[in-house]
């Protein structure tokens, strides 16, 4: 007899372990949930690690108020199909309420103000275990993450002093305040992501697909042309047929050129690619360790 | 497609973080924007070529440092497989940091300075990579280029290991291969300038290597994650044992034993991704319903009567210990995390610790500091159901938490 599993299926009952972990250790767990490919694929594995019951968290979507409409509408569509719960968290309301300060000048970006927004949602509803769609391969401090990622009573990371982890053993013991984040799919990559979206025939936020729209070009990045992103002098609205690799929030998540209307077609242009997802992000692109520095104070 | 979890060891300036930004670079898995921001980085740091091994690290005092800190994970594949790195560090304090990415291997990179030849931290790292039951090992001889290629330099140190590794028990399958990871001699294309070599490149070697033989078939071992109860109306009565297969096969119809408690019952049917399937095997997720309602939670573990691991309240373990705040208390109590069990730990005695850099046992310190490694006997509150890990690694292995602390402050493998 041949027992072997595929490594997508391989990948999915290890996703499938720690969200089942995550939900057997902690009381209050969450899943965050972005509206972006890799959130939609944990939501899914989460969906079937728990079937026939339901999802025993809910899911919650920090929201900057800077967001693609399309991704609003998948979202609450996607919710209402999966039989979950949905809370958001609102960056508008943080900045109202004065707990952060919003950046300004034409760079501005609600990114960073996640992070408080993130952290007091956590404390609002008393969430001990975050669940993220990080995944290693994105980027250099991610891969340094742990499945089980312990954070202090301020939300943060000390990558220094992580607990090890060895075998499949999790080890999700705190102290009062203190939370975790979880990552169950930690070892996947952007194209893994994308086959199993294609294997599971997952729906997408349209904003994957190709189409036109009108773009900035703006250091490296091409940035959608929309409430919150208009030319600077010196700069020009375009229309191109742009794709999104990622999707987060609006003033810093860049559009490729591509013609990818399906999904093969975008895992043939991954296949191909020569710049990494995160690319595209100008939220990355601000220092060698811009990723490191805001996962220390709390970031996704 | 097949995956091969591999972890990467050697000591500091072997070439490690060169060598697997090589296998990255030379097997087009790195993107263009991180040539770009490892080029300017090079130059930066005043590096005279192109530098490699800024692709692996990560943190800001890695880079500062040029030292790789924590265990890092990378990912790469080819036609042939997906590959995932466990890169480990290789200074002295950071034994731990191997053992970590030793445990979910299945093969071990080992560097060797072929200027320097077998030292140390070899008879180290090979050491961790059997006590972790890594069953194939590849002996690395890097930086072939600074000893002109010689063969004699080569075989010199085959035979040394080879000498050497006669003592480490478990690791089935050793393959030597040299190597310039600097230049990407035998990484992933053949070199040209060692045409006494005839044996496959270092990628060729990961991408053929047979590793479906490796997982256990034999003992049935289902530990309980979640109790899966909808009550919903659809699914009134159900009643699911949500969980992963550490090894062995389980089909409907099968006679299982639940250990601690000993009820036994049949399996109703399993289900895998909301189907019902006909067997499942490691290292599938599934959830298992049985013909009858007996009382069984997470920390229980479903085996086959006929098979069962053994149930016992006391331990025998080589540990490896992680804190460096607190030494191994005689005595002590900690808590011992089993598959998805949790038990109270006693410390009985401590039988001896190992010398890990000449296989030597210590019977006259037997105070357990961080990245020691050694023999100990525990007692626990309750029984757990477990196998040597020599037969069965998810069954054999565990990790002790201190109580105040909450941190993993060792790694257990049941002899």
């Amino acid at each position: 007899m041949n027992y072997t599993i595929d490594q997508l299926t391989q990948l999915e009952a290890e996703a499938i372990y720690v969200l089942r972990e995550t939900a057997a250790q902690f009381e209050n767990p969450a899943l965050l949930f972005s509206g972006g490919k890799d959130s939609i694929v944990m939501a899914w594995l989460a969906r079937k690690a728990f079937w026939p019951a339901k999802i025993p968290f809910p899911l919650v979507h920090i929201d900057t108020g800077h967001n693609f409409p399309e991704t609003m509408t998948y979202r609450d569509s996607f919710v209402e199909n999966l039989g979950a719960r949905l809370i958001v968290g609102s960056v508008q309301a943080s900045i109202d309420a004065g707990r952060v300060r919003e950046e300004t000048g034409p760079d501005a970006s609600r990114n960073m103000l996640q992070t408080v927004t993130l952290l007091d949602t956590v404390e609002e509803h008393q969430y001990d275990a975050a669940l993220g769609g990080g995944r290693r391969d994105e980027e250099k401090a991610r891969a340094k993450e742990r499945f089980f990622s312990a954070r202090d009573e301020f939300g943060q990371w000390d990558p220094k002093n992580q607990r090890p982890e060895l075998w499949n053993i999790f080890n999700g013991r705190k102290h009062h305040g203190e939370h975790f984040r979880v990552f169950p799919l930690s070892n996947w990559t952007e194209m893994d992501i994308w086959m199993y979206i294609q294997r599971e025939e997952i729906e997408l936020p349209n904003l994957y697909f190709s189409h036109k729209r009108n773009v900035i070009k703006r250091g490296n990045a091409l940035l959608a042309e929309c409430k919150y992103v208009s030319p600077q002098p010196g700069e020009l609205a375009e229309e191109k047929v742009v794709r999104f690799r990622t999707i987060g929030d609006a003033t810093c998540t860049g559009a490729v050129e591509s013609d990818a209307d399906t999904l093969d077609k975008i895992i043939q242009e991954v296949a191909t690619a020569r710049q990494t997802e995160r690319g595209t992000r100008a939220d990355d692109q601000r220092s060698e360790t811009a990723m490191e520095d805001r996962k220390k104070e709390g970031y996704f | 497609m097949d995956l091969l979890r591999f972890t990467t060891a050697g000591s500091v300036d072997d070439g490690k973080s060169t060598l697997i930004g090589r296998l990255l670079y030379d097997s087009k898995n790195t993107f263009e924007d991180q040539m770009a921001a490892v080029e300017a980085s090079s130059k930066k740091r005043g590096d005279e070529n192109v530098n490699l091994a800024l692709l692996t690290d990560g943190l800001r005092a890695e880079r500062e440092q040029g030292i790789t800190i924590d265990v890092a994970y990378r990912y790469f594949a080819t036609p042939r497989r997906k590959f995932i790195i466990a890169d480990t560090p290789g200074h002295i304090q950071y034994t731990r940091n191997m053992v970590t990415g030793a445990s979910t291997a299945n093969l071990a990179i080992i560097l060797i300075d072929a200027r320097h030849g077998v030292i140390e931290q070899t008879c180290r790292h090979s050491f961790i990579a059997s006590l972790l039951r890594i069953q194939h090992v590849v002996i690395a001889v890097n930086k072939m280029d600074l000893v002109d290629y010689s063969e004699e330099a080569y075989l010199k140190i085959v035979d040394q290991f080879k000498q050497f590794s006669s003592r480490l028990r478990n690791i089935v399958d050793v393959s030597f291969i040299p190597i310039s990871a600097l230049n990407g001699d035998n990484v992933v294309d053949k070199s040209d300038k060692m045409s006494w070599y005839q044996g496959p490149s270092l990628l060729y070697h990961l991408e053929t290597v047979y590793i479906g033989s490796d997982r256990n078939h034999v003992d049935a071992r289902f530990p309980v994650q979640w109790v899966i109860r909808p009550h919903s109306d659809e699914y009134h009565d159900f009643r699911g044992y949500a969980g992963r297969v550490s090894s062995g096969v389980f089909k409907p119809g099968d006679d299982i034993v639940v250990q601690p408690s000993g009820f036994t019952s049949k399996i109703k049917a399993i289900y895998a991704d909301e189907k019902e399937v006909d067997e499942a095997f490691s290292p599938m997720s599934v959830a298992i319903r049985l013909e009858d309602e007996i009382d069984i939670s997470r920390g229980d573990l479903i085996a086959k009567p006929n098979n069962p691991p053994e149930s016992t309240q006391d331990i025998e373990a080589m540990i490896c210990w992680f804190s460096a705040e607190a030494p191994l208390a005689v005595r002590g109590k900690y808590v011992l995390r089993h598959t998805t069990n949790e038990v109270k730990a006693m410390v009985k005695e401590v039988k001896y610790k190992m010398n890990i850099n000449n296989l030597h046992k210590i019977e006259d310190d037997l105070t357990f500091q961080l990245n020691d490694i050694g023999r100990i006997s525990l007692r626990t509150s309750k029984p757990i159901a477990s196998d040597p890990y020599q037969n069965n690694r998810a069954t054999g292995s565990f990790v002790l938490i201190d109580e105040q602390t909450n941190q993993t402050v060792a790694a257990g493998m049941i002899l």
